[in-house]
C-alpha cells in the first residue's frame, strides 16, 4: 500500500515551514524574487521549488476568505507522468517500491517537447532551461526509508502535514472530514483513491488553486499522447 | 503570560487581539487548533484580515488603536446583560472595595491631573480607609461609591453604538464577539486572550491590557485552565530579560528600582513595601526587605547591606518620562550621552522614528556593536542621508557566537525558564555574550584596581567569579547565583542549612545578608537536587494531564507555578469552579494539581497574592494614566474628537512637544500600523541574510484597501511612496480585500500597513524600515512608542 500524505487544509496558516523545510532539506537554492502584490512568492514552482503555499483570496455569501494551498506532487498511484516519461526513457521517472514515491532522475532530461501541464494533471513537474532535467517532489524518500517524516511534515505546527501508511492516513482523512463538515458544509477530500497526496477542502478546490484537484484541468496534451492520458485524470470525488 | 502555551487548548473561547499569532507566533496555533477541536470559539478582533483570521469563526475588523472603545463595550456588555461572575467578583476582586470621595473623571480626565507635569496625584485615587487601614468592603456591593459602582458607571458611556461609530467595527460583528466571549462567565468556562504588541505599543498600551484584565475578573478567567491573560512574547527570551530587569523602572525580580530620594536601605524597604492588617492577606510583597537584600548580597558579599545599597545607582523618577528608551534616544540627540552598547539589538531600524534614531547616533563619542551580522545600527555612519566624514562616532563591532552556540537558559512567554546546552563552538574568533561581558568587566576591574578613579568600590567588591576551569564564562555560575545561596549556616524552624548550599525557595530568603539571590523569582530554578530547568520529563498525574500541565518538563517561576493565581480557581472550599479542567483542588489534607498560589488552606487567603489586599483589582489605582481604562485616540488620529469626552489624547502620554504631531491634516489622511510576518524576526537581521526567507518575504510591501487604491490610482505591484512628518520610504502596493475603509463617526478612514523588518543594507533592493515613519510617543508608564497607529499619506512612487 506504501504512504501517504493527508494535507488538512483548514488547518493549514500558510506558516510556509514546509515550502522553506523543502528547500533545507534538499539544499536548494532560492529563487530570486521579488514582491509581485502577494505575499505568494516565489510566483510558481519552479526547478528548485517543490513546495510552494499558494495565497489565494475570496469573498462570498460566507463573507472574506484567505485560502492557502500547500502545493507539491500528488504521488499518484499510477502516475500520468511516469507512463510518458517511459515512452522516451525508463529510467527518467521511477517509483520507490517501499513508498511509493514518483521519483524524477537525470534521465528525464530525454523529456523533449511537453510542459508541467502535459506531464501531469496537477501541474506539478518543472524543467530546468539550461540542463533540461525535470524536477519535483520525491516525498523525502531518503529521510522516510530512515524512519524519519519528510521535512514539510516535520515543519508544520498546526497538523496541516500528516503523512504515514497509506490505510492510516485514509483513515485519518475521512475521520477529519467528518470533523470538517460540522464547521465547512462544503468541505470535501480530493482524489483519495488516485493519489498519495490528498487534501481536505473547505471550499471548491478551484477557489484554492486551478490544478487543485485533477478535474479541475485535464492535461492538454498533445494528440498521440491524449490517449495514454484517457481516463487517468481521476475524477474528483466528493464525500 | 500568567498560564503558558499548552494550556491555551483549554480555553472554550480564544480572543486575539492586538496580536496574530498564527504569523507572529505560528508555533502557538498548534494549542490553538487544539481548543478549536475541542469545540473553542476563535475570535480574532484587528484592523487587518491576517492568516490569523483566516482560521477564526469570528473576524471583526476595527481601526488601529480603537481597543478601548471595543473592551469598554464589552465590559458595558458583561454588566448589562448581567453575565459576569458573581462569587468570583464579589470574593476575589476588589468590586467590593469602597473609593475615596477624591475619585472622579471629568471631561475624560481623572482627579489629581497636574497640566504642568502632565502627571496624576495618585493619592486621589485612594480607597476609602477603615480604622485599620484598610480598604472599606461592601460586599453586597450597594455602595455607590464601591468599585463595582464606579466600573458600571465608568462604562454606562460605552454603548454599542458609540463604540461602533468610533472603532469602525460593526454592531453586529462587536455583538458577536461579545456574546461569544462572555459566555466564558460560566464558573466551567474559560476563555483566554492572546496579546501582543497590537495591544502595548500604544499611547494606551497599559490600560488596553487593564481593560482586558477587567473582563477576565469579571468572568472568572483568572488563575483557572484555559484563561488568563496571555502576552506573546516577541523574542524567546524576552520574558527572560524582562525578569532579569531589562527595563529602566525595575531591578531584577520586579523589585522597584532604587531612588535617589531613599538614601539608606531602610528608606527604600519602607517606601517599597506595602502593609495589610487583613489576616486573610498575604501580601506577598512584604517580603521585599528579604529579596532586596538577597539581591545586593549576590553582587557584593563582604560589605554589609548598608554599604551595598548605597553602591547601587540611583533613579531621580520611575516614570516612564525619565529612562525609558525614547527619552534615552532623545538625550542622545541632545549630546548628553558619549558612548553607547547596542547589544543583540538593531535600534536604528527597531526603534520607532529611526530618522531621529540614526542621527542621535552620530553626536555619540562611540558605540560597541555586538551582533552576529552587520546591522543598520553599526554602520549608521554610511547609511542614507549621512555624510561618513561628518560623523564623529567611532563604532566598534563585536561578533558574537548564535544562540545554538551558547549554553544558558531562556524564559518563554509561559514563565517556563529552558536550559539549552550548546550546540556547536562558536565559529571563529567569535564569543558568547557572557564571555564578552565577562571580558570587558574584567578589564574594567584591572583599571580601577590600578588607576582608581570616581568611585571604586562598587567595581573593586563585586562578586565577579563566574569563570569556569578553562577560563570562560561558566552560565551555572550565573544560575546558581540568580537561584542564590546561604551565605551563613541558617537555621529555618527545625531545619539547619548550611552556609553554602543552595536555597532551596524564595521561602527561606533571609533579609539580614545571611542568603543571596539574584532574582527571587527564580530561586528553586537551581537547587542543590541540580539545575531544575535542565528537566525533561513528562511525568504527570491524570488530574494534570487532563490540562496538559508537565511540572518535570523544564521549571517556571514562581516556585514551578504553571498558571499564577491559581487559587482563585476554586471556591472557598478549595473546589475546582471547573472539575474537568481542574488547576488545584484540596482533597481535605493538601493541594494537588498545579503548585498553588501559597499552601493556606482553602479559604484562608485571598487569591491574588501579589496585591496587598488580595485581590484582582477591577480599580487599579497604580497606574500613571487612571485607574479604569479611559477611551483616546493615539496622538496621531484621524479624528478632531470622539463621542467618550473631550479629551482627545492621554493627557499623560509620553512625548516630545517640539515633534508636531498629525490629527486631522490633510497631508497625512490614512492611517499607519506597523506589523511583522511569519517569514522575517524584528528588524530582520537574521531572516534578511536567510536566502529562503527573503524569497518569501523579498521586499517592503504596503498593504491596502482597493478602495484606497483606486482613489489613488495605484495598482497591485505598483511601487508607492509612504510618507509623513518624520520620513518617507517606498514599498510595493499589496492591494487586497482583506484591508477595508472604515466608517468612523460618519467618514471614511483608511488604514494602511507595512511590515519593520526591513533595512538599508541588505538585501540591497529590500527598501527601509519601517519605523522611519514611527512617532515618538510613548505609553506613560512603560515609554513603549505607539508604533500600532499613526498618520500617513501613500502615493503612488
Amino acid at each position: 500500500m506504501g504512504k501517504s500524505f493527508f494535507i488538512d487544509l483548514t488547518r493549514c496558516t500558510a506558516c510556509r515551514g514546509c515550502q522553506v523545510a523543502c528547500k533545507q532539506w534538499k539544499k536548494l537554492p532560492a529563487t530570486e524574487t521579488q514582491n509581485w502584490g502577494s505575499h505568494q512568492n516565489p510566483v510558481d514552482l519552479n526547478f528548485v521549488t517543490y513546495k510552494l503555499v499558494r495565497f489565494n483570496e475570496l469573498e462570498d455569501k460566507g463573507g472574506l476568505q484567505w485560502l492557502f494551498f500547500p502545493d507539491q506532487c500528488r504521488h499518484c498511484v499510477e502516475p500520468p507522468c511516469k507512463m510518458m516519461a517511459d515512452s522516451y526513457d525508463e529510467r527518467a521517472v521511477i517509483k520507490d517500491e517501499l513508498t511509493g514515491a514518483v521519483i524524477y532522475t537525470q534521465f528525464t532530461k530525454a523529456i523533449e517537447g511537453m510542459t508541467g501541464e502535459e506531464l501531469c494533471p496537477y501541474n506539478i513537474p518543472r524543467m530546468d532551461e539550461k540542463s533540461g532535467v525535470w524536477s519535483k517532489c520525491d516525498m523525502c524518500y531518503d529521510r522516510v526509508h530512515n524512519g524519519l517524516m519528510p521535512a514539510c511534515v516535520q515543519s508544520c505546527p498546526t497538523g496541516a502535514m500528516n503523512f504515514g501508511d497509506r490505510e492510516e492516513m485514509i483513515e485519518l482523512a475521512n475521520k477529519r472530514l467528518e470533523e470538517a463538515k460540522k464547521r465547512y458544509p462544503e468541505a470535501a477530500l480530493g482524489n483519495v483513491d488516485d493519489v498519495r497526496v490528498f487534501f481536505l477542502f473547505q471550499k471548491k478546490p478551484d477557489l484554492y488553486h486551478k490544478w487543485a484537484v485533477a478535474e479541475a484541468g485535464i492535461p492538454s496534451a498533445p494528440l498521440t499522447r491524449r490517449s495514454l492520458l484517457a481516463g487517468l485524470g481521476a475524477p474528483f470525488r466528493r464525500a | 503570560m500568567t498560564n503558558h502555551w499548552i494550556d491555551l487548548k483549554n480555553a472554550d473561547c480564544v480572543l486575539m487581539m492586538g496580536a496574530n499569532p498564527a504569523e507572529n507566533h505560528p508555533i502557538s496555533f498548534k494549542w490553538v487548533m487544539r481548543a478549536k477541536d475541542n469545540g473553542a470559539t476563535l475570535i480574532h478582533v484587528d484592523p487587518r484580515f491576517t492568516r490569523t483570521s483566516a482560521k477564526v469563526d469570528i473576524y471583526c475588523p476595527m481601526r488601529s488603536g480603537s481597543d478601548i472603545a471595543i473592551l469598554g463595550g464589552m465590559i458595558k456588555y458583561i454588566l448589562d446583560k448581567n453575565l459576569w461572575f458573581k462569587e468570583y467578583v464579589t470574593n476575589y476582586t476588589n468590586a467590593s472595595f469602597v473609593v475615596g470621595k477624591d475619585f472622579g473623571l471629568k471631561d475624560g480626565v481623572f482627579a489629581g491631573f497636574d497640566p504642568k507635569t502632565g502627571s496624576y496625584d495618585q493619592k486621589k485615587w485612594a480607597f476609602e480607609l477603615d480604622a485599620d487601614g484598610e480598604p472599606v468592603k461592601d460586599p453586597t456591593l450597594q455602595n455607590p461609591r464601591c468599585v463595582f459602582n464606579l466600573l458600571k458607571a465608568h462604562y454606562a458611556r460605552y454603548d454599542l453604538k458609540t463604540v461602533s461609530s468610533i472603532s469602525g467595527a460593526s454592531e453586529k460583528d462587536l455583538v458577536k464577539v461579545y456574546d461569544a466571549y462572555a459566555a466564558t462567565g460560566k464558573p466551567d468556562k474559560s476563555g483566554t486572550i492572546m496579546y501582543a504588541m497590537g495591544w502595548t505599543q500604544h499611547t494606551v498600551g497599559v490600560q488596553n491590557i487593564r481593560a482586558m484584565s477587567i473582563i477576565q475578573l469579571l468572568l472568572g478567567n483568572m488563575g483557572v485552565a484555559g484563561g488568563g491573560v496571555n502576552a506573546l512574547r516577541g523574542e524567546a527570551n524576552v520574558q527572560g530579560s524582562t525578569d532579569q530587569a531589562l527595563l529602566y523602572h525595575i531591578i531584577p525580580g520586579y523589585l522597584k528600582a532604587p531612588l535617589a530620594s531613599l538614601t539608606t536601605l531602610a528608606d527604600y524597604n519602607k517606601a517599597n513595601t506595602p502593609v495589610s492588617k487583613d489576616p486573610k492577606s498575604a501580601n506577598w510583597w512584604q517580603n521585599t526587605p528579604k529579596y532586596m537584600a538577597s539581591l545586593l548580597k549576590s553582587m557584593w558579599r563582604e560589605p554589609d547591606l548598608d554599604t551595598a545599597y548605597s553602591y547601587l545607582p540611583k533613579l531621580e523618577t520611575l516614570s516612564a518620562k525619565g529612562y525609558s528608551w525614547l527619552v534615552m534616544f532623545d538625550k542622545m540627540l541632545q549630546g548628553q550621552f558619549k558612548g553607547f552598547f547596542a547589544w543583540g539589538q538593531n535600534p536604528a531600524c527597531g526603534g520607532a522614528n529611526s530618522n531621529k534614531t540614526r542621527e542621535a547616533l552620530s553626536k555619540l563619542d562611540w558605540m560597541v556593536n555586538v551582533n552576529i551580522f552587520e546591522n543598520e545600527t553599526g554602520s549608521f555612519w554610511k547609511g542614507p542621508g549621512m555624510t561618513p566624514a561628518a560623523v564623529k562616532t567611532e563604532v566598534f563591532f563585536l561578533p558574537c557566537a548564535v544562540s545554538y552556540e551558547k549554553e544558558g537558559s531562556i524564559s518563554n512567554s509561559g514563565r517556563w525558564m529552558q536550559w539549552r546546552y550548546r550546540g556547536p563552538k562558536p565559529l571563529g574568533d567569535t564569543k558568547p555574550d557572557g564571555d564578552m561581558i565577562m571580558l570587558i568587566m574584567d578589564k574594567v576591574r584591572e583599571m580601577y584596581a590600578k588607576e582608581g578613579g570616581a568611585f571604586p568600590d562598587p567595581i573593586l567588591n563585586l562578586y565577579w567569579d563566574y569563570e569556569d576551569d578553562h577560563g570562560e564564562f561558566d552560565p551555572h555560575r550565573v544560575a546558581k547565583v540568580i537561584n542564590g545561596c546561604f551565605l551563613k549556616d541558617v537555621t529555618i524552624g527545625d531545619k539547619t542549612y548550611k552556609a553554602g548550599s543552595q536555597v532551596p525557595s524564595f521561602a527561606m530568603l533571609q533579609a539580614d545578608g545571611s542568603t543571596c539571590s539574584g532574582n527571587w523569582i527564580y530561586c528553586a530554578s537551581y537547587t542543590d537536587d541540580g539545575n531544575m530547568a535542565a528537566r525533561r520529563s513528562k511525568e504527570q498525574t491524570p488530574m494534570q494531564a487532563k490540562i496538559g500541565l508537565y511540572p518535570k518538563w523544564s521549571w517556571a517561576w514562581p516556585v514551578n507555578r504553571r498558571i499564577i493565581y491559581n487559587r482563585a480557581s476554586v471556591n472557598a472550599e478549595g473546589k475546582p469552579y471547573a472539575p474537568e479542567k481542574a488547576v488545584v483542588e484540596w482533597d481535605g489534607a493538601k493541594w494537588v494539581g498545579d503548585v498553588p498560589d501559597g499552601g493556606w488552606k482553602p479559604g484562608d487567603k485571598h487569591p491574588f497574592i501579589m496585591r496587598p489586599q488580595g485581590h484582582g483589582q477591577l480599580y487599579g489605582p497604580g497606574t500613571a494614566d487612571g485607574p479604569f481604562p479611559e477611551y483616546y485616540e493615539p496622538l496621531e488620529c484621524p479624528v478632531s474628537k470622539h463621542p467618550f469626552s473631550k479629551q482627545l489624547h492621554n493627557p499623560t502620554a509620553l512625548q516630545f512637544s517640539e515633534e508636531k504631531k498629525a490629527v486631522c491634516d490633510p497631508r497625512y489622511p490614512f492611517v499607519g500600523t506597523t506589523y511583522r510576518v511569519t517569514e522575517h524576526w524584528q528588524t530582520g537581521l537574521m531572516t534578511r541574510y536567510t536566502p529562503w526567507l527573503l524569497e518569501a518575504e523579498p521586499q517592503m510591501f504596503c498593504e491596502m484597501s482597493e478602495e484606497l487604491a483606486k482613489m489613488r490610482g495605484i495598482k497591485n505591484g505598483d511601487k508607492v511612496t509612504v510618507e509623513c512628518q518624520r520620513g518617507s520610504l517606498w514599498a510595493v502596493a499589496i492591494v487586497t480585500k482583506r484591508l477595508k475603509p472604515f466608517k468612523v463617526d460618519g467618514q471614511t478612514v483608511h488604514l494602511v500597513g507595512f511590515p519593520w523588518h526591513y533595512g538599508w543594507i541588505y538585501p540591497k533592493n529590500g527598501g527601509d524600515s519601517a519605523n522611519i515613519l514611527t512617532p515618538s510617543v510613548g505609553d506613560p508608564n512603560t515609554g513603549i512608542p505607539e508604533t500600532k497607529a499613526f498618520m500617513v499619506n501613500v502615493k503612488k512612487a
